[in-house]
Formats: structure tokens, sequence, C-alpha cells
């Protein structure tokens, strides 16, 4: 949070994010644009989108996503524009080439890991024998939990 | 005088730590009981100590002692007073001060209370806190001591930062602090039963409690700091995927996995090492948390070296103690046997899955926090995970979660008829399915995040009715019996529901908010999601250490006034910042939150309005989950196993040895 705090704190520009004089007048064009910049990292704030954050930084990159919208390029052509200015680290959602395979099938491959092994289990579990030897019987059991429970 | 008392108090209960942890175990070893016994006396001087010096920082800032460096980097005469007792942990130093002393206040409960441990587990459980008492103690002592003073004291102090001059902010560390902590009492018991060698149905339900209260405090934590970045932060997000959030989340996932794991443990004798795996890996996560917030690692990779030495510090803390926990279960996992036996179609099996999933969701935002950093040292890729990529991979264990919980939550144990188990819900899944489809039919946009939170919540919420009423049995007296079911029954219920209510917040917000953003004249009215705003005033008012510009805006819906709002836009003039207070109209379905910005050129001001659906049941359900946590902490096989009678609770409910 600290942290956090501190960086709100040296780029909280009395402002907020999106001003009334940035939008743009076709509704359509405004939402795109909003779709795209909430994709896009402020470079100097830490995991925020340029459409939530205050700096004056992400306030040029939201100008900018609005004039290529205007100038008529699609939305992936816009995110390519800024990608080839500022690199794969404005993108929140990482890439799926290379090594961030890694990445993204980290969780599937956990996943059924997990599944297989917990199957393992609970197969092991249910044929293996009770250790009966000197359990109480089911009635025992539940007069036990009678004294139990007063 | 009492800083320097504060300071020797500090150093005296670090070499109580030293002793705590040294003798107790070797008298564990040789079964020397006065050795053993040493521990509680120590655990109890600890703590008090911790807490005098905790109380002798606490006085300085009280007083505004400008001779302490801390002080003056934290706070400031003009400060609320609140503030100023709350500033004692609104910085690295003190928040530190304040981890230790929670990790003494847990093992000083051990002591108090471990009454019916018996005497070697309770040696080592209470040494091993102690090993994790001096750990701290020393990065304390040697790289962050609160009690240095100044040369030349200044005549007034640097404020404290001033976001964190929030009641939610105020509260907010010293509930996550609990969490975390509460943590490390899991895993002293984890160690000292590997140490011990023996884990059983009793040593399930010692550490079910610290586990619980771990996570009660761990969503308590949690939901303060998200609810303060909704309403400070000036556009009402709520959770951010920020590194620093998912320390956090991390360990109230594992934690949640570890509170039902141990379940198994108590009631079944199964899945023994993997609880006790768990719990290691569970203090493991508010380790990397705590190094995480303090070392700035992950906030921006290069800032590694801003604070080498606390960072380096608290590496190897984390590294020794995970070291120490996974070589002891590598040693001796095998010798714990699960004894349970357990068909597929069982409570046993519904709890398997629901830790698969917790643990491998905790996996991949584990993986997501640190890919960046990952990427950049081996595959010189610099690149961000943001929030798209967590909600994208993490939701759908959370949907797969809320789809399983309310079956296997009322699946008996050991051997169960899934046929026989469904069919008293089959009427949650029907009302699930028509609320969902009601959502889905009244909106507009055909995006499904919104029916589907609506059914997952519709579905938790009437499958833990149901679940408290099938307990109640056949016949009259159903309502009576309902009230006297066991305090364990109501939290089980109340946090599931609580479960369902939160996800049916985060979607229904996520998924229908609206935002306006516009310029307006003072006076001028407009329309948001059918309420009408009109800016009536904006004017400077001061604070006690601040300067606010607060504007007057009233709300209405159909010619009907609802109220007046007052959001702000503070300026602290010591500390030269900014905060924006967004001010709410808090509905049960849905909040108004209103933002003042900059005045404009053209005389008017800018305006920021957002109508969020559902907003406060993420933060309702949150109560919910922890008020059902606390009902089960509460319940009467605690309370009796806290008291003299020896080992009532390895009985129940266990074949008998």
């Amino acid at each position: 949070m600290k942290r956090l705090i501190l960086c709100l704190c040296l780029l909280a520009a009395p402002a907020f994010a999106v001003q009334p004089d940035e939008i743009l007048d076709d509704p359509v064009m405004e939402e795109r644009a909003r779709e795209i910049s909430s994709g896009l990292r402020c470079l100097v704030c830490r995991n925020e989108s340029i459409d939530d954050s205050n700096a004056e930084l992400a306030r040029d990159m939201r100008l900018m996503v609005r004039e290529r919208l205007v100038a008529g390029d699609s939305n992936r052509e816009v995110v390519e524009y800024v990608v080839d200015r500022y690199g794969e680290y404005v993108l929140l959602t990482p890439l799926t080439g290379g090594s961030n395979m890694i990445l993204w099938l980290a969780g599937p491959v956990m996943l059924l890991l997990g599944v297989g092994l917990g199957a393992v289990y609970i197969r092991r579990r249910s044929v293996t024998p009770e250790p009966v030897v000197d359990a109480l019987s089911d009635a025992e059991q539940a007069r036990l939990r009678k004294i139990m429970d007063e | 005088m009492i800083t320097e008392l504060g300071h020797f108090a500090l150093i005296l209960a670090f070499l109580v730590a030293c002793f705590q942890t040294v003798v107790p175990l070797v008298g564990a070893h040789y079964r020397w009981p006065g050795w053993m016994a040493s521990a509680e006396p120590a655990a109890t001087l600890q703590f008090l100590l911790t807490a005098g010096s905790f109380m002798a920082l606490t006085w300085a800032f009280v007083i505004s002692d400008f001779s302490l460096q801390l002080v003056v980097a934290n706070s400031h005469s003009d400060k609320p007073m609140l503030y100023k007792i709350t500033g004692t942990w609104g910085n690295h130093e003190g928040s530190m001060l304040l981890w230790v002393l929670i990790v003494t206040l847990f093992g000083a409960f051990a002591a108090w209370f471990g009454g019916n441990l018996p005497p070697t587990l309770k040696a080592r459980v209470l040494a091993v806190q102690g090993s994790i008492g001096v750990a701290f103690f020393a990065f304390i002592i040697f790289t962050s001591n609160p009690f240095l003073r100044m040369d030349v004291p200044p005549f007034d102090g640097q404020d404290l930062n001033p976001l964190l001059q929030d009641p939610g902010l105020a509260f907010h560390p010293p509930f996550l602090y609990l969490g975390y902590v509460g943590l490390s009492m899991t895993f002293s018991f984890a160690v000292a039963a590997l140490i011990e060698g023996r884990v059983d149905a009793a040593w399930g339900r010692w550490v079910r409690p610290y586990t619980l209260a771990a996570w009660v405090f761990l969503t308590l934590g949690i939901a303060l700091g998200s609810w303060w970045a909704y309403y400070e932060l000036g556009w009402g997000g709520f959770w951010f995927w920020d590194p620093v959030e998912n320390a956090s989340f991390m360990p109230w996932l594992i934690a949640a996995a570890l509170l039902h794991s141990a379940i198994v443990v108590e009631k079944r004798e199964a899945l023994k090492s993997w609880t006790i795996l768990l719990a290691i890996i569970a203090f493991g996560f508010s380790m990397i948390g705590a190094f995480i917030t303090r070392s700035g690692v992950l906030t921006s990779v290069h800032a590694f070296a801003t604070d080498p030495d606390r960072g380096m510090f608290l590496l190897m803390i984390t590294a020794f103690f995970m070291l120490v926990g996974l070589t002891l279960f590598a040693a001796r996992a095998q010798s714990m046997q699960a004894k349970g036996v357990f068909s597929l179609a069982s409570r046993e099996t519904g709890l398997v899955a629901n830790n698969v999933i917790l643990a491998v969701s905790a996996f991949v935002v584990f993986v997501g926090t640190i890919w960046p950093l990952v990427a950049e040292i081996f595959f010189d890729r610099k690149l961000s995970v943001g929030a798209p990529f967590f909600n994208f991979a993490f939701a759908p264990f959370m949907v797969a979660l809320g789809l399983i919980l309310p079956v296997g939550a009322m699946l008996p144990w050991k051997r169960a008829s899934l046929k026989r188990t469904i069919k008293p819900l089959r009427t949650a899944f029907v009302l699930a399915i028509a609320v969902g489809g009601l959502a889905w039919a009244m909106q507009t946009g055909r995006s499904l995040l919104g029916p589907v939170g609506l059914f997952l919540g519709a579905w938790l919420v009437s499958g833990a009715v149901i679940d408290l009423w099938s307990r109640t049995g056949r016949g009259d007296n159903r309502l009576s019996r309902l009230l006297r079911l066991p305090r364990a029954d109501w939290g089980k219920s109340v946090a599931h529901a609580g479960l369902g209510v939160t996800m049916a917040g985060v979607a229904g917000m996520m998924a229908w908010e609206t935002e306006d953003i516009r310029v307006a004249q003072i006076g001028e009215s407009f329309e948001v999601s059918g309420f009408t705003l009109t800016l009536d005033d904006v004017q400077q008012v001061p604070g006690p250490n601040y300067r606010s510009t607060m504007a007057e805006v009233s709300l209405e819906r159909n010619g009907r006034e609802i109220g007046t709002l007052y959001p702000e836009k503070r300026v602290y003039p010591v500390a030269a910042m900014p905060t924006t207070e967004a001010a709410l109209d808090i509905g049960f379905l849905r909040d108004v939150y209103v933002v003042i910005g900059d005045p404009q050129a053209n005389g008017g001001w800018a305006v920021r309005t957002y109508y969020k659906p559902l907003a406060n049941w993420i933060w309702g359900g949150a109560i919910l989950m922890s008020i059902g946590g606390t009902l089960s902490l509460t319940d009467r096989r605690y309370r009796v196993a806290a008291g003299n009678r020896r080992r009532t609770g390895a009985v129940e409910g266990v074949p008998a040895e």
C-alpha cells in the first residue's frame, strides 16, 4: 500500500484521470478510446491504466490514443502505435508469445497437476481399508457425540 | 526518558525472545519440565516488554516529541489526535514494531490459553514463535530502529502522508498485520508438529482457531483497504491487482484453503501432510508480502537498490524460515499417515476440490505478481502484468469455487450420495438461474459478467440458507433448533453467504457501473442514470490541517430530493499534497459517487459522477465473511478446548486410538 500511496502522491496533480476537455464528441469513438486506454499502462505509475491515472504523462498518452483514432486507425493499430513508442511495458495484458507462454500456461498446468494429485489422493483414500481395529461403532459414536454436545 | 525506556524494553524483548527460542526447545528434546515450562513466562514477558516499547513510541507521537526522527518525519503538531496515534504505525519503523508486537501477542496467547497442549508441543510452538520474534526484533533493531533521536530537534514535524489521515487507512494496517502474523502461529504449530513427528486430530483442533482468526483479520484488513481505495482515490476502483494488494490477497487465499483442510485433519485425520505444507506456505506468503511491501522490489523493478539492507534482511528471514520449514517437512512428511478413508462422493472430496482451487488460484496470482521481475531478469523483457490478465486468469477459479461450494458444503463426511445431497439444493439452483436470467434480460450490453455474478451470489446465499435449514432435522421445532445449532454451523453458512454477496457485488459493479464526466456551471443540473444532480455551490473551507475546496451537489430522483453531497478537494500545506474526497450517497442497491475536479477556464467546474450498482455488497460480503469466521471461532468446542478439560477435543468424530 505504502508505495502505491507514495506514487499517487507524487503524481496526483490536482486533477483526475480523464478530463472533460479530452472527451471526443463522437460517443462511439470515445467508447473505443476508453476501451483502448484501459488496457494501456501509465508508465510512471504502478499497474494503473492511463484511463485511471492522474499523471500528466497519462494525459498525453490518452490524447495520443484519441488523435490516432480520429486519424482513422483501428483499435489494433492504435495499440501497435503506442507499443512501438513505449515498448510492451505499456500493455497491461501481457503478450502471449515467447517466454510469456510460461505466465499464461502456469495456471492451467498447475490446475491440471492439482486436479491430478487430488484425484490420485482421493482414489487412494477410497480403496484403502479403514483401520477399524478398535474404533467405536456408529451407535457408540452417536452416543459419544450426544454426550459431548451436552 | 520514556523513549529510552521504550528502546531499552525493545532490546530486552529481543533477548527474551532469544531465550525463548533456545531453552524450551532444548527442554522439549530432553523432556526437562522446568526448561519447557520456562517458555510461558518468557512469552508473557516478551509481550509485556514489546507492548511497553510500543506504548513508549505511541506516547512520543501523542506528545509530538520532535526529538525523535520518526516523529519528525511522520507527524505534525496540528494533526488531529486520532492521526497522531495512528501515525505510530503509518511508517515503516513503527509498523514493524506493531508487527512484532502482534507476533509476541500471539505467542502470549498460545502460552495463556494453550493449557491443554502437551507440554513438549507447547514448548516447541512457543520456541518457534520466539524464533520468529528474534528475526523481526533483529530486523527492527539493526535496520529500522524507531527510537533514533535527532541531533537538533526541529520546531515542527513534516506531517503524516495526508492519504493516511483517513479512518479507513488508519485501521487497515493493524487488521492486516493481525492476519499476516496470525499465520506465524500456524507456522509455529506446523513446525512444532514436524519436530514432534506427530499430527493428529487434536493438532487440527488447536491450529484451527489461529488460522480462522488470521483469516478473519485478513478479510477485514483487505476489505478496509479496498474500501479506502474506493472512496479515496477518486474514481471508485476497489481493487487494482497491484503487487502490494496481491501480497495480502495470496495469504488470504492460502489461509482460506488452510482453514478448510484443517477441518479435515480435525474431523477425519486425513490431508495431514498437505495441511502442514499449507501452514508453512501461508506464512511464507505473509513474509513475501512484507518483503514486497517494504523492499519495493516489485513496485518498480529498478527500486531494489533503494533500500537494499532492509530488502535483503527480509528476504533472508523469509528464506531461512521457508528453508527450515520445508526441509523439516521433507524429512518428516512420510511419518504423517492419513487415517480417514472416504469415497469419491464425500465432504472430504469437496474440501480437496476447495483446496485445489484456492491453492492454484493463489499460485496464479503469485506468478502474475512476480512475472515482470522474472521476465526482466531471465528473458530481458520489460513488461507489465495488469488487471486484465488477473481478471481473465483468476475469475474462472472463483466461478468454479462458487459453483461447487453449496454442494460440497452439504455433502456428508466419508460416504455420500450425490443425488440425495443435490436434491434439497434444487430450489437454490432454480432460484439462482432465475436471478441470473432476470439480470441477463434486463441489461442492455451483452456481457456475461453481471448475470453470472448474480447467479453465483443467489446460488451461494440460498445454498447457505438451505444448508443451515437442513441441519435442523425433521418435524416440529425446527425454528428453535435452528437457533440452537452450533455456532460453527452458523459461521459456515454466514461466511459462505458472504462470499456470494461479495461475488455478486464485484460482478454487478464491474458490469453495470456508469460514468459521467463533464464541466458544470454553478447552478447547472445534469442527469446520470436516472438521477438529477445539481452543482449548487463551490466554496473554500479551512480544515484543521488542510484547506478544502468543497462543492455542494444536490441529488434528486424523479423530482424527489435524496440528499446533498459534499465532495472535496483538500490540500495539505505541510506535506504539500492534494487529496480528493469523493462524496457518496450510499444505498442498498447502488452508490452515487461524486468527485469535484478543477475549476475550468470558462468558469465551471469539472465534475465526475459514477453510478455504482451493488457497490456496498463487496464490503458487506466481506463483513459477513468475517462475522461467519468469528461465529465459528466462538464455537463451543474451542471454548471447551481452551478450558481445563483435558483433550476432550481429541475424542469427537475420531476413532479412539
